[in-house]
């Protein structure tokens, strides 16, 4: 019994890798547009400047990167939960449904594949990143930044997978891309300080697990950050927590 | 030992109910068929039994265990085919069968036996690593055959097992469900809308429309409830011949459908020349055509709901695009 739910963990991640190593579109796809941000604001907003809240003598390009690499997580990591939806759309779903598992196991198995898949794609812009000029400062800050991407991915796996059990088929993708996924990374500090933003709109950056994903991404990378290192991580850790919960208790829901 | 066991099982989707209260039972080792146009509950019934929905009402058992209260036992005994595919296309053959070896908990060495083995009952041995966006629909069907028999299934789902595939597949496909059940004694459940279908595999079907078992027996025992043999008649005008015919004393059954007249009659050979005899000048009618037949399960189907399956769908069809007519007027 306890085996079989190790294997089904184990083959849902070696699945994720199958299909991740066969669809090069997708990995394309996904990086384009941290990538596109990564280049035009990088060097657009190069010197010349300081941008109010980041202290005197911080290059742009150190702001953005840490931003960068958590947008990136965060559009591969929904990306990689809402891919439920696929399965439901192709009919697999209803393979793994009638399988004799538990199904926090294939939910635990979905979230590995998808970080593993995401991490690979957030070490590929940190490399390009490195091109253009960032610089990290010690083995310890790759470490450090390693968690931080990988409690940002579980989190927005599971919230993928949340919304996914929730939908009934894939119509409503592009409505979460722009009404949930953009305004998490516009409100999460990752272009800029969020101190710069009225103190109406702060509350919702507040509210958002990605201001504090970003936020250690920064304090890990540049040492720069406008909370505790380890305050970010326990906030992020109970979104996890919360997140890994609520997508099991739905996908267990769901009927296909 | 009973292999599933049915009782007023029912699913009511809104004011819809797709399954209106069922009860039925299928013995270990048995095919069973479940027989029925296109919309009458079928899948919905598998869908319940397989623990993908849950029922509105009603109890069922499959190898023993409830579907409501031992998923995972219920899981753990069955073997499912989909209606529509339920394949990794970014996967090869041999790699959905694996993911499905290891879901179910077989070592390596049965995993590898095995996928020898079922590859080899359904002819695909040499499609093992091709990705399955490149099968064809027969070869993906039968792909999802043999992958519902890894895990040595006590009892085999087969949702429309041959929709849409040509003869010559159908046939095969046919051959396997046959070899499997003898050869590895699996209970077999499948459902279908192909009588032909049903008469050749089943043991026992049970007919149903609107959610509903109108009738379960013995394909054969079905059709000698309709007596002897079936003589379709073409006539004009329709309803002046329907009369004539039904004052014939020799007629056991009379029934008028999409302007046929069935007469269940025994000895048929013998009563075409009886009806030869009439003087149709006389009584005011024409014969167009005259057809003798044995009676088949889709006569058993006319009989009990008063058309045949084909022009049930025709209608279903109809009712649906009114539905979705209806639903954009909205």
């Amino acid at each position: 019994m306890e085996s079989k739910n190790i294997q089904t963990i184990y083959v849902m991640w070696l699945r994720e890798m199958k299909r991740f190593s066969r669809d090069k579109s997708r990995v394309i796809g996904t990086l384009a547009m941290p990538f596109f941000f990564l280049f035009s604001m990088g060097f657009g907003f190069r010197g010349g400047f300081n941008l109010p809240g980041v202290p005197q003598g911080t290059d742009y390009i150190d702001f953005l990167v840490p931003g960068i690499l958590g947008m990136t997580m965060l559009f591969t990591s929904m990306f990689a939960g809402l891919s439920v939806l696929w399965d439901k759309e192709f009919g697999f779903l209803k393979e793994i449904m009638v399988a004799p598992v538990k199904r926090s196991a294939i939910v635990f198995g979905r979230i590995i594949g998808g970080i593993t898949t995401s991490i690979i794609q957030g070490f590929i812009i940190l490399i390009i990143s490195l091109f253009i000029g960032f610089k990290i400062a010690s083995p310890l800050s790759l470490i450090l930044a390693f968690v931080f991407m990988f409690l940002i991915g579980t989190a927005f796996i599971g919230f993928g997978i949340a919304i996914a059990s929730k939908m009934e088929d894939v119509h409503g993708f592009s409505l979460i891309i722009q009404f949930i996924i953009f305004p998490t990374f516009l409100l999460s500090g990752a272009l800029f300080p969020i101190s710069n933003f009225p103190s109406w709109i702060r509350p919702l950056s507040y509210i958002n697990p990605l201001t504090y994903g970003v936020d250690g991404l920064r304090a890990s990378l540049i040492g720069f950050s406008q909370f505790p290192l380890v305050f970010d991580f326990f906030i992020i850790l109970i979104f996890d927590f919360v997140m890994i919960g609520l997508a099991t208790w739905l996908f267990s829901k769901t009927e296909v | 030992m009973l292999a599933i066991e049915v009782k007023n099982l029912a699913k009511h989707f809104k004011e819809l109910k797709a399954v209106d209260g069922v009860s039925f039972e299928v013995k270990e080792g048995e095919i069973f068929g479940l027989l029925g146009p296109n919309g009458a509950g079928k899948t919905t019934i598998i869908k319940m039994l397989t623990t993908l929905l849950r029922p509105t009402e009603g109890e069922a058992r499959v190898w023993g265990f409830d579907i409501l209260k031992q998923k995972n036992e219920v899981r753990n005994s069955i073997g499912i085919v989909f209606q529509e595919p339920a394949l990794d296309t970014r996967l090869t053959g041999e790699e959905n069968l694996d993911f499905h070896a290891r879901i179910y908990g077989l070592n390596r060495e049965t995993r590898q036996k095995r996928i020898e083995e079922v590859l080899k009952l359904v002819e695909l041995q040499d499609k093992a690593d091709v990705v399955v966006k490149n099968y064809s629909g027969g070869m993906q069907r039968r792909l999802e055959i043999a992958r519902g028999l890894m895990h040595y299934p006590k009892v085999l789902f087969l949702d429309e097992p041959t929709l849409g595939l040509d003869a010559q597949t159908r046939r095969r496909i046919w051959e396997y469900i046959l070899k499997l059940n003898q050869r590895e004694k699996t209970t077999i459940i499948l459902t279908t809308h192909y009588m032909e279908e049903a008469d050749y595999l089943c043991q026992r079907v049970a007919i149903i429309d609107f959610g509903k078992i109108i009738v379960q027996d013995r394909p054969d025992s079905l059709k000698n409830t309709l007596g002897g043999d079936v003589i379709s008649i073409e006539a004009v005008p329709e309803k002046r011949s329907f009369e004539v015919f039904s004052k014939l004393s020799w007629v056991k059954k009379i029934k008028l459908h999409n302007g046929i007249i069935d007469l269940n009659v025994d000895r048929g050979e013998n009563k075409i020349a009886l009806l030869i005899k009439i003087d149709q000048e006389e009584e005011g009618f024409e014969i167009k055509s005259v057809n003798l037949r044995k009676p088949t399960l889709e006569d058993v189907f006319l009989h009990f709901t008063g058309r045949t399956i084909r022009e049930k769908e025709a209608n279903q069809n109809e009712r649906n695009k009114m539905m979705m007519r209806r639903r954009f007027r909205r």
